[in-house]
């Protein structure tokens, strides 16, 4: 199958996983009822739909991100999560909350996305020239930073309301989310996301090294900005919105490779639906758990990225990533 | 198309890399620069690359200020071979010779144009056989003429190449330095930082000698490769001669005794 099949493909399949996640339930809604003026209705509108929307868009920005940071580090174990960008992300949501920042138009979603962007800042800082794995050592410094942080400021949150307001919407999850989040949020992570989609020919160029792409008259000083700015809105916003969805940028773009081939910007587009695959998919597949409460998506992310993650790390050390 | 160094230093910090370098490149030539370890090769290079920004003098193409340049513009006329032949991702031969094509892209795809360059560039190195084979699956030999196969895709005034014989056999590096010298035959320019001073004496039109961040002679293979200058330079006693094909060779009899 050539490239361009392969996509189109990709395509079908995100179709499917959002109509999936449209109807997937408790209670299954088929189109039929999507417009209809009854219960099935008003679920389909104020939940079902949101919550897919949300799914694909997140799914597709943490699949983007992780193959834009894989290329851009040239370390195949990159992504929001390993390298403590969630965390920085959820840190800032979380100072917002207890800031009161969060009342504020935008005041989460501007928190959250510095949060993201920073760490990237910081992350360049202290691993620059530390190699594939000072760049996951930087990463596991951050992430366990602004989780201590994020722990003591729930530690001194004012009420236990508050407390327990935090912690669950740091849990991640698509559930509950309305309309009005999902259009706050849309604008930065498309903004986000059409940044990351313009580094391709950059991310090709560094195959050849940071002075082999310069040579080419790749400016790596904007790109690097491109990089902070894109990662920092996307992920910002989608972390703001749903909390921490961990792995899907590990696990994807590994996949996506296998079918692809190795070039970066081939596999930006693809990472980004397979991303929205995934997400979506798991996302239904919890909701059909028989059982009294739903598992949360960020739990059911981090129990299947953090073996992947412990694979990769393996084959990484044999030498064959 | 002329490329030239006036007056140029670089320092890191304290530390004098290259001091007062004055050089004219000339296009069609080979010219080779030689020096110890550390003595500023790459520095040089680098600068002439535009990757450095050197704090006094300059180097420019055709007049302008090469550190000045738009980096697209520049990579359109000057071309470099970066040390240690880097490559990340496990992609085809052909996909990373296309890379060459970088600065001349405009629209998403390949142009016609630029789908000849490759083509001619994959055909002038004999690449073409492993087009599709991923270029963490080559040989040494074979790596470093799809690396270089990528340099020639550019279609540039001037290749600079930083030590490309690194870690080749010698079947391998006499390909790659044929190679360049063909490009010379075609009226670019090629300046390369080479280790290997028999080499340098086959192949060179032109020879920089740095010693210490000075430019300690240059011009001829005769007029450069000197045994005092190599004594000064190297510490080594050898001497230049003609073997019985007319072939200037250079026979290194060991350091020089103090």
């Amino acid at each position: 199958m050539n490239t361009r099949s392969l996509t189109s493909f990709l395509l079908l399949l995100t179709l499917a996983a959002f109509l999936l996640s449209l109807m997937a339930g408790k209670v299954w809604i088929w189109p039929t009822s999507w417009a209809a003026d009854n219960a099935d209705g008003w679920i389909f509108l104020e939940l079902r739909l949101p919550r897919a929307l949300l799914g694909l868009c997140i799914g597709a920005v943490l699949g983007l991100s992780g193959a834009v940071l894989q290329g851009y580090l040239r370390n195949p174990l990159a992504d929001p999560t390993v390298l403590g960008v969630s965390a920085s992300a959820a840190l800032g949501g979380v100072g917002a909350i207890y800031l009161g920042l969060n009342l504020l138009p935008f005041g989460l979603f501007a928190c959250a996305m510095l949060g993201a962007g920073s760490s990237i800042l910081l992350l360049l800082v202290i691993s620059r020239n530390g190699g594939p794995i000072g760049f996951i050592l930087g990463g596991m410094v951050l992430s366990t930073l602004a989780g201590a942080l994020t722990a003591f400021v729930i530690s001194i949150a004012p009420n236990p309301f508050a407390a327990s307001e935090i912690i669950n919407w740091l849990m991640g999850a698509l559930t509950d989310r309305l309309m009005a989040d999902v259009a706050t949020a849309l604008p930065f992570m498309a903004l986000g996301v059409a940044l990351l989609f313009s580094t391709g020919r950059a991310l090709d160029a560094l195959t050849l090294g940071e002075n082999g792409a310069r040579s080419l008259g790749i400016n790596l000083v904007r790109l690097q900005w491109i990089i902070v700015l894109g990662v920092g809105l996307a992920v910002g916003a989608s972390v703001a919105v749903s909390g921490v969805v961990g792995f899907v940028g590990l696990i994807i773009p590994h996949l996506i490779r296998a079918i692809y081939g190795e070039q970066p910007s081939q596999i930006l587009l693809p990472s980004a639906l397979g991303g929205a695959i995934l997400t979506l998919v798991a996302d239904s597949l919890l909701r059909l758990l028989p059982g009294p409460s739903e598992v949360r998506l960020g739990i059911a992310m981090a129990v299947l990225g953090a073996p992947f993650f412990l694979l990769l790390l393996l084959r990484y050390r044999r030498g064959n990533v | 198309m002329t490329l030239t160094v006036r007056n140029l230093g670089f320092s890191y910090g304290q530390t004098c890399i290259l001091d007062a370098i004055d050089v004219t490149f000339e296009a069609g030539k080979f010219t080779v620069i030689l020096g110890p370890n550390g003595a500023g090769k790459s520095t040089l290079l680098a600068c002439l690359a535009g990757l450095l920004e050197p704090q006094i003098g300059n180097a420019s193409l055709n007049g302008a200020d090469i550190i000045r340049m738009a980096p697209t513009t520049r990579a359109r006329h000057i071309g470099l071979l970066p040390q240690g032949a880097e490559t990340h991702w496990a992609i085809p031969s052909e996909a990373l010779v296309a890379l060459g094509r970088i600065p001349h892209m405009r629209g998403a795809g390949p142009s016609a144009d630029d789908r000849e360059a490759i083509k001619a560039a994959m055909s002038a190195t004999a690449t073409e056989g492993f087009a599709n084979r991923p270029v963490t699956r080559l040989s040494g030999g074979e790596r470093a003429r799809v690396l270089l196969a990528r340099v020639l895709a550019g279609e540039l005034d001037w290749i600079l190449a930083d030590e490309p014989l690194a870690n080749l056999d010698p079947g391998f590096q006499l390909d790659i330095l044929a190679l360049l010298q063909r490009q010379t035959e075609a009226g670019k320019g090629v300046v390369a930082v080479l280790h290997d001073l028999q080499y340098a004496v086959r192949f060179a039109d032109h020879i920089l000698l740095l010693h210490e961040g000075s430019l300690f002679a240059q011009g001829s293979v005769e007029d450069v490769i000197t045994p005092a200058n190599l004594a000064h330079v190297y510490g080594i006693d050898a001497n230049l001669f003609k073997d019985e094909e007319g072939t200037i060779q250079l026979s290194i009899k060991g350091k020089v005794r103090l």
